[in-house]
């Protein structure tokens, strides 16, 4: 039933403009279009978006391992490289600290006002994707694939159930917030 | 509807939230939350408008077509979700100069443009190199246990921290 579903087109474009507004309203609610929670998460003097981030992956894993289990929902992990994913990775976190919002909670940004985000940030993003598309067939022969791992999964990777994973990473999480609503707010 | 209105929900009401509209887009939609690939869609669709249909050669656009899809409608839609939002609780405000950086930086809305332009460029790279951001990386693949997104999240925050630290001076 769900996969008659997922293959409605038309709808499926109507589901992602509604669950895109649930997003960008609870992004903008829990402050994290703003800049200066950006920011202050990056120089540690706010723990706004690390909070956030993580009780979204908490609550998230369980219920998307869960519905997995039951055969309604399928893994769509990335894959990954050193040469893509740690190189990428870095450039992407010092344009992140340079502009002071991340792709999705700029376009938040974008909506509550913030010229910046638009005129800077969605402008720019539009040109460095531009550009990467034009060098991505240097860089893909080059440096993409190096150290490449593929679409491997923790569980995959220790050869343990997932709920040996996902509940002690749970507990890490709400140790590791615990921690940090007491000694670094 | 009290709560609508009001200017922040705790950090962790908006976690719970986000993780539970996760479990929505992997069944309804069979998609994890992500958003930079739009861009590259978007990028696409403008290059377009100069070059024509041989843009669709490229090889970057033969595996991300440059049209609209789910993922572009979520894009759209964090857009009106968060005016929304804005709106209710009248945080909306057309700003050209983040409080935080004209603290330290001054008011002069050309300096924010063009710091925010290079931030951008650099980032909408890096979004594609790494195949993912702080959304599709950050939330989507770290909760699907994905290795390759929980390193590229440790290295997003490397690379953040250490730039805003640097532009504001406050490396220990």
């Amino acid at each position: 039933m769900l996969k008659t579903l997922h293959e409605k087109q038309g709808m499926q474009l109507l589901f992602g403009l509604l669950m895109g507004i649930v997003f960008g309203f609870l992004l903008q609610k829990g402050g994290a279009t703003q800049y200066g929670v950006i920011i202050g998460q990056l120089l540690l003097t706010d723990f706004t978006v690390v909070k956030i981030m993580l009780s979204a992956v908490v609550v998230g894993k369980i219920g998307v391992y869960f519905f997995r289990g039951l055969g309604v929902a399928q893994l769509h992990p990335k894959p990954g490289s050193i040469g893509s994913t740690v190189i990428g990775g870095l450039i992407f976190g010092v344009g992140f600290g340079i502009l002071g919002y991340c792709p999705g909670t700029m376009i938040g940004a974008v909506g509550q006002g913030s010229l910046d985000a638009l005129f800077g940030g969605v402008v720019g993003m539009l040109i460095g994707a531009g550009i990467f598309s034009e060098v991505y067939p240097k860089l893909e022969r080059s440096i993409l694939n190096k150290g490449y791992f593929g679409e491997i999964t923790w569980p995959q990777l220790l050869k343990k159930n997932h709920w040996a994973v996902i509940i002690p990473v749970a507990i890490g999480i709400a140790a590791l917030l615990f921690v940090i609503d007491r000694f670094a707010s | 509807m009290e709560w609508l209105m009001t200017e922040r929900w705790s950090p962790y009401v908006v976690g719970i939230g986000i993780g539970l509209l996760s479990w929505v887009t992997f069944l309804l939609s069979d998609k994890p939350i992500g958003c930079s690939t739009a861009f590259s869609r978007t990028s696409g669709m403008i290059e377009r408008l100069f070059r024509g249909t041989k843009v669709g050669e490229k090889p970057y656009y033969k595996k991300f077509a440059p049209s609209v899809d789910w993922e572009w409608m979520l894009v759209l839609g964090v857009f009106i979700g968060a005016f929304l939002s804005a709106k209710l609780s009248g945080g909306f405000q057309a700003q050209w100069v983040p409080t935080k950086w004209a603290v330290t930086f001054g008011d002069t809305p050309f300096t924010r443009w063009i710091v925010a332009l290079i931030g951008g460029t650099t980032m909408g790279i890096g979004a594609r190199w790494a195949g993912g951001c702080t959304s599709g990386h950050g939330i989507s693949g770290t909760l699907q246990l994905a290795v390759s997104s929980w390193l590229a999240v440790i290295c997003f925050f490397i690379g953040g921290i250490v730039t805003a630290m640097l532009i504001y001076n406050v490396l220990p």
